[in-house]
């Protein structure tokens, strides 16, 4: 049932991730003021861009699992969270670098953009702890959803406070690629929908891995002739362990 | 409702009033906090921006104490099962728990604000405190709507004392942002400038957003 369109988009993201990286390293040109070191732009800013849309996405999924108590809601609102936390790494660990490179330190605290994201992070970096420690899987459905909507809605009032509050050294990229010149406004957006792509035929891959997994489960206890609402695994996990 | 919330207030109000339990040990752990501070940042005095960040660093870490507290009773006595089993709207209980923990800060800073400025604040407060006490209560309202729908979120879990701080205190950053950014030119040296109006704009909207967001998710929080 999750499993459609998989092939397509692997080869879609394939396809899509080798062109961006070709573009970056051929196309574009070098930056005047930072040289080589630039080129980490076209991974940097479309790691955080999808990891910061792929939060909302978990917020929107976990309001469609408030309103309708579909559990495949749940496993995606989990899933488009675990995966931009992912992303988010890659994001926070680009961004480290590439500030070492531009600026000549690992971390600054005059970058707003860098701090927001590092503050959504460590918010974030919380919703695995709190489906961890609910027992009740119903329960730990609904109070994630909670977490989900309420964490979406943060995210872009706090990059409004600290934005304000930081001085403005971060390179404005959402509101100024009409600044770029032509190629490489070319290669961001190429790099963008290719990291878009990418995450979600991630999300899609995790979705149809995790509900396998609970249909073999399903299949397994049919056979041993257990009741059919037994655990399903004696490994504990933060993800959605049945629909 | 208006009744509902009424009757839980008082009921809240009354056990805090008997027990004793979390506005004392909060506002203990405040003194004890501007202690440390003394003696970490090695200063006798303080003003500006370091003595607005002081303030509001010690006062979110006690906001968190109270967010620990806060529902811990209606699930220990049974508090929950009985509210729900009653016919009222379900949002009265977030209302009445966040008015609660408005009147815990409220009573807090009372406290706070004066062992701040007699232990460790440079400049006088007197001209400052009808802008400090704006920025105060504009904090204290978007304090108390993030910890009920916190308190409530982490009570049901086996981890409580840790989820807590964890959610919270990332959720309260634009907050603190604004309430420092705001306090600073009231605590400067030489007398208060006046807050500035964006970071009072900041914190209002913060209070909206995440009161209409808190009234609308608190409900699947009780469900049961």
């Amino acid at each position: 049932m999750l499993g459609r369109g998989l092939k397509s988009f692997s080869i879609a993201s394939t396809l899509l991730v080798v062109a961006a990286l070709g573009l970056t390293f051929f196309y574009a040109p070098l930056d005047a003021d930072q040289g080589f070191i630039q080129k980490i732009f076209y991974l940097h800013v479309p790691l955080a861009i999808v990891a910061l849309g792929g939060f909302v996405t978990g917020g929107i999924h976990g309001i469609k699992f408030l309103r309708s108590g579909d559990r495949r809601q749940d496993l995606r609102s989990y899933v488009a969270i675990h995966m931009s936390l992912i992303f988010g790494v890659g994001a926070l660990l680009t961004g480290s670098i590439w500030a070492r490179a531009a600026w000549g330190h690992w971390w600054l605290w005059d970058e707003p953009t860098l701090v927001s994201f590092l503050v959504v992070f460590l918010l974030y970096a919380c919703y695995q702890p709190l489906r961890f420690s609910i027992e009740d899987p119903e329960r730990q459905a609904r109070y994630a959803a909670v977490f989900a909507v309420t964490a979406g809605a943060f995210v872009p009032l706090n990059f409004l406070a600290v934005r304000m509050a930081e001085s403005l050294v971060h390179p404005r990229t959402l509101s100024s690629t009409d600044n770029l010149p032509g190629p490489m406004a070319l290669t961001f957006l190429v790099a963008v929908i290719a990291m878009i792509v990418l995450f979600t035929t991630l999300v899609k891959y995790e979705l149809a891995a995790k509900s396998t997994r609970m249909q073999l489960g399903r299949l397994k206890r049919r056979l041993s002739g257990e009741a059919p609402s037994a655990p399903l695994t004696t490994r504990r996990s933060a993800a959605p362990q049945n629909l | 409702m208006r009744a509902a919330v009424g009757a839980l207030v008082r009921k809240d109000l009354r056990a805090e009033l008997r027990n004793l339990e979390a506005v004392p040990a909060m506002t203990l752990f405040v003194v004890s906090t501007f202690v440390l501070f003394h003696f970490g940042l090695d200063r006798d005095t303080l003003s500006g921006s370091l003595a607005s960040g002081v303030l509001w660093v010690t006062l979110l870490l006690a906001a968190v104490l109270g967010m620990n507290r806060l529902f811990v009773t209606e699930r220990e006595q049974g508090g929950f099962d009985a509210f729900l089993v009653a016919p009222v709207d379900r949002t009265a209980m977030f209302v009445a728990k966040a008015l609660v923990l408005f009147a815990f800060l409220v009573v807090l800073e009372v406290v706070a604000v004066a062992a701040f400025s007699v232990l460790l604040l440079g400049p006088g407060l007197g001209q400052a405190l009808p802008g400090l006490v704006l920025v105060l209560l504009l904090a204290d309202a978007g304090l108390a709507v993030i910890g009920t729908l916190v308190g409530a979120l982490a009570v049901q879990t086996r981890a409580r004392d840790l989820i807590v701080p964890l959610l919270a205190l990332p959720l309260c950053v634009p907050l603190l942002i604004a309430a420092a950014e705001a306090t600073a030119p009231l605590l400067a040296e030489g007398g208060g400038g006046a807050p500035e109006g964006r970071w009072l704009l900041v914190l209002a909207l913060y209070d909206v957003v995440f009161g209409l967001l808190a009234y609308a998710v608190f409900d699947f929080l009780l469900e049961d």
